[in-house]
């Protein structure tokens, strides 16, 4: 009964969550505002995905802007050929083809210029690529350790790719000066509207996915995974598997925030996927609160707000500001704003239990 | 009956150290056998063998007529019916009581059955008698790191029990433990014997021989010998193996 | 023929480029399990060290100036070693055995000491002067050119890996490095101040960084973010060459040094960084735990 109850609240919050995103946030905020929060939302749910990886299986991932980087140039590619020949040089082709001398689209751009190829390319280059480095890191029983850093020359690799091929990719400055989406008027208002609903929308979705997975047995074995790798092994599973599925879903929830940045920041680049934006995504979720989702969803707001707040305002001061983030959360709130939230209501439901203090059997049984 | 397990010439060579040494060992189905030995006699690389975690140089290991071939992981031997409970109480800590048990449980453990397949009525009850057998149904819902011990010990063995394998694999199930909760272990062991082979490995000698009926022992990685408790106690062989203790260590 | 000896002499000299800067990684990572992300400002210490230096011998001893470079190597190795004393005291003994941990909480320290290094040198590169001695190579017949400087860091490389070695096998401070690397418990209980061990160790990883910051500065100019580009290959190197070994992190160095130029002459400069990342994850499929891994039971329990 006391299990019902908590899931009825919980679905009671995450409607009234779901009416603010919805139709208060809309109606309260100025455009600039909405674009802010939509950025966010997307970049929540990519937190999402690296809490699956990270906080319920113990795999930190430092190369996820690579997935959101790969989703990402996957939409602005469609957005560009979208412009048509409408650009500043009056050709078919992007303008940065046609300052690097490139003089017939690439064969692979050429079925970007379908939205429908587009919008399941946004999932599938990016879940591929995870879906390898999984497998070929966790099959091998490669150390934790190692995965974290391999991902992180992950994002070395595709940004030193991305900067390199500039005629395909537009180098250094990336991607930008779109015009529309499936026909509307990026700079419209009411597109943006549209691209924020579409935005808060897909992260309810992938929360509800998440949550799903999470509170499933699949969850428990991850949770299991995380504890003790061997003993997963000794109860029957295949811990590699569990593993590089989670990764797997992970990058292509990152492929989509990244899908859903673009037309709402109306640029991509090669910057956005480096080392430094990567291990950026892994403290939203530390901040949080990993291992849970609201923690995930919630660190990624606060944190992407903390920072086109402070880092206008104070830019020199930002980045002492960030290395101080990431040394208190570590050294004094490792389950990040969720769980000293719940250490301060003293709550025993959903705390970390590897956190919980130990007391004796006497004290718990009361 | 027929032959369960059986390991022929099997070597393990860690850098010019055999943990195992030629080693020759058959069991039947139902029988529940004790190994013992000294420290660094290869009781433990025995186990890992078995269970995978370490290929042998040399030699074959059958179970149940197959070859658990060089390439077979953990997790394939493990569903091939082998259950292996580790010297230190191993569970997650973060899971509960319940949960570890559910997770244990035999059923098809592929990702994507894990994933759509939520647990049935009967695993359900299969849990809550398991929970009744080691006694730990006033705990079901707690997380298993904040068990004792001995506790720890007990949902291990349900977890080895909600897995039903053929064949149970304990290393040293009672150290550690109290002697109330030994003689309990010993009981519980001798009614899972009931519907399942067992092989133990134990220093104690108390404990052995309250459960076994065959005792095989292990010196520097070879079967010194084989025979009931009293046999073996008596072999002029294995007294001289542990010499340096005590004599009254192994009759403690 | 001189080709390919030229092709060899860049592969070594990117390799002791890259060992250098792995060095101290083979001891911070490789013995003591931590993710130092910092490593690279700490190169980069080494480097401003060696700026410093030389800009006080331009100001009171110009007539030494050429041999500036040589006081920088040591003040290098100090003054990055005692910032690696302060971060393991303050920072890194909190988090013994969670290495995830320390690399995001030295992530943290990386950010400060980037935005340091720009509030007090600016946010330009600053670019050292390489001594008269250095300038000029050694010609061997025709068309055969050594540049000095890519044979002193040669040289620099060989001699810090043989004083690493000496140092950890054969001092008594060595012992006691592994000694607590081995047993932590078991030698406390005979008497080793693990405590201070662990901070000179991480002190002594910090300081080699340090002196492998002197050499980058010879062979360019150096800026605020410039750790940034040596932290993952110095990784690579150490993953590659296999964890726990000073004669790993050697191996490891000049494979992908010499890996890397190969196929920046065959293809570009970005896609040999791809191509060597991938053959590193390949590697792995065969040797997951390195060119030269620890052995024995119960390494990976």
């Amino acid at each position: 009964m006391n299990n019902t109850s908590t899931r009825s609240k919980e679905w009671i919050v995450f409607g009234v969550l779901g009416a603010l995103l919805l139709v208060a946030a809309p109606l309260l905020l100025s455009g600039f505002q909405l674009n802010l929060l939509g950025k966010f939302l997307a970049f929540a749910i990519l937190a999402l995905g690296m809490d699956l990886i990270w906080g319920y299986t113990g795999m930190l991932s430092l190369g996820h802007g690579v997935f959101f980087g790969l989703g990402a140039y996957a939409m602005a590619m469609h957005l560009k050929l979208a412009v048509g020949n409408a650009g500043n040089f009056g050709t078919d082709l992007p303008d940065f083809m046609f300052w690097n001398g490139i003089t017939e689209l690439p064969w692979f751009w050429q079925p970007f210029h379908n939205f429908g190829f587009t919008a399941l390319m946004v999932f599938v280059i990016p879940g591929l690529l995870a879906f390898l480095l999984g497998l070929l890191t966790f099959r091998n029983r490669i150390k934790g350790v190692y995965f974290a850093l391999l991902t992180q020359a992950l994002a070395i690799v595709f940004v030193t790719l991305f900067i390199g091929q500039q005629g395909y990719t537009g180098g250094t400055n990336g991607i930008t000066d779109f015009r529309t989406i499936l026909g509307f008027d990026l700079n419209s208002e009411a597109t943006q509207k549209g691209l924020y609903v579409a935005t808060a929308l897909c992260l309810g979705a992938s929360y509800l996915l998440c949550r799903w997975i999470t509170k499933s047995g699949f969850g428990k074995v991850l949770a299991a995974i995380r504890d003790d790798e061997v003993r997963v092994r000794f109860a029957g599973y295949d811990p590699s598997a569990f593993k590089v599925l989670v990764f797997t879903l992970s990058g292509c929830l990152a492929g989509l925030a990244g899908a859903l940045f673009v037309p709402q920041v109306g640029i991509v680049s090669p910057s956005m996927m480096g080392i430094v934006p990567s291990i950026e995504m892994v403290i939203w979720v530390a901040v949080g609160g990993r291992g849970t989702l609201v923690g995930a969803v919630l660190g990624a707001v606060l944190v992407n707000g903390a920072k086109s707040f402070l880092s206008e305002s104070f830019p020199d001061f930002w980045l002492y500001l960030q290395g101080a983030l990431f040394l208190g959360v570590v050294l004094f709130l490792p389950n990040g704003i969720v769980g000293l939230f719940q250490q301060v209501l003293n709550k025993k439901t959903e705390l970390e239990p590897s956190e919980v203090p130990m007391v004796s059997e006497e004290g718990i049984a009361k | 009956m027929t032959t369960l397990l059986e390991i022929q010439e099997v070597t393990v060579d860690f850098d010019g150290f055999k943990a195992l040494n030629n080693l020759n060992f058959s069991m039947k189905t139902g029988e529940l056998r004790v190994v013992i030995g000294p420290n660094g006699a290869g009781k433990t690389t025995f186990l890992d063998v078995i269970t995978g975690r370490v290929q042998p140089s040399t030699g074959r290991v059958n179970f149940k007529g197959k070859n658990l071939a060089k390439k077979s992981s953990e997790h394939q031997i493990v569903n091939l019916g082998i259950g292996r409970k580790f010297q230190t109480p191993r569970v997650f800590t973060n899971l509960t009581v319940t949960e570890n048990l559910a997770l244990s449980l035999k059923r098809a453990k592929g990702v994507f059955k894990v994933l759509f397949n939520p647990l049935s009525k009967e695993n359900l009850t299969r849990i809550e008698n398991i929970l009744e057998r080691v006694g730990l149904a006033s705990k079901a819902l707690f997380p298993a790191g904040l068990l004792s011990h001995g506790e720890k010990q007990s949902l291990e063995i349900g977890m080895l029990i909600a897995q039903d394998p053929d064949l149970l694999l304990l290393d040293e199930p009672v150290a550690g433990l109290t002697d109330r909760e030994t003689e309990r272990t010993a009981a519980l062991l001798k009614d899972l014997n009931q519907d399942h082979s067992i092989i133990v490995i134990e220093h104690d000698m108390a404990f052995v021989r309250e459960i076994a009926s065959t005792v095989s022992v292990l010196h520097q990685g070879s079967l010194l010998c084989e025979g009931s408790v009293q046999e073996v106690q008596n072999d002029p062989k294995v007294i001289e193996v542990y010499l340096g203790y005590p004599e009254g260590a192994i009759h403690a | 023929m001189t080709d390919l000896i030229t092709q060899i002499f860049n592969g070594l000299s990117t390799g002791s480029i890259l060992l250098l800067a792995a060095l101290g990684l083979a001891i911070t990572f490789g013995l003591m399990g931590v993710i130092n992300m910092a490593h690279g400002e700490l190169l980069m210490v080494g480097a401003y060290t060696t700026f410093v230096c030389q800009n006080l011998f331009g100001t009171y001893l110009p007539a030494y100036q050429d041999w500036s470079f040589i006081f920088a190597l040591p003040l290098a190795f100090l003054a990055a070693g005692l910032v690696g004393l302060f971060l393991e005291t303050t920072v890194i003994r909190f988090l013994y055995g969670r290495p995830l941990e320390t690399l995001l909480a030295t992530w943290g320290v990386s950010l400060i000491l980037q935005q340091a290094f720009r509030n007090i040198f600016g946010a330009n590169n600053v670019d050292v002067q390489s001594p008269a001695w250095l300038e000029g190579g050694l010609r061997i017949g025709e068309d055969l050119q050594f540049p000095y400087r890519r044979l002193f860091i040669i040289l620099l490389a060989a001699l810090c890996v043989a004083g690493t070695y000496w140092f950890l096998n054969y001092s008594s401070w060595g012992l006691r490095i592994r000694a607590v690397t081995q047993n932590r418990e078991m030698s406390a209980c005979l008497g080793v101040a693990t405590r201070k061990v662990d901070a000179y160790t991480f002190a002594f990883g910090s300081g080699l960084a340090g002196i492998a910051g002197c050499a980058i500065s010879l062979l360019g100019s150096v800026g605020p973010s410039s750790g940034l580009n040596y932290i993952v290959d110095a990784f690579m190197v150490v993953i590659t060459g296999g964890v726990g070994k000073i004669f790993g992190a050697v191996a490891g160095g000049f494979a992908i040094g010499q890996i890397k130029t190969s196929l920046e002459v065959l293809t570009s400069s970005s896609l040999s960084t791809a191509l060597v990342f991938s053959l590193v994850i390949l590697f792995l499929q065969f040797r997951p735990s390195g060119l030269f891994p620890q052995k024995g039971r119960g390494v990976d329990s």
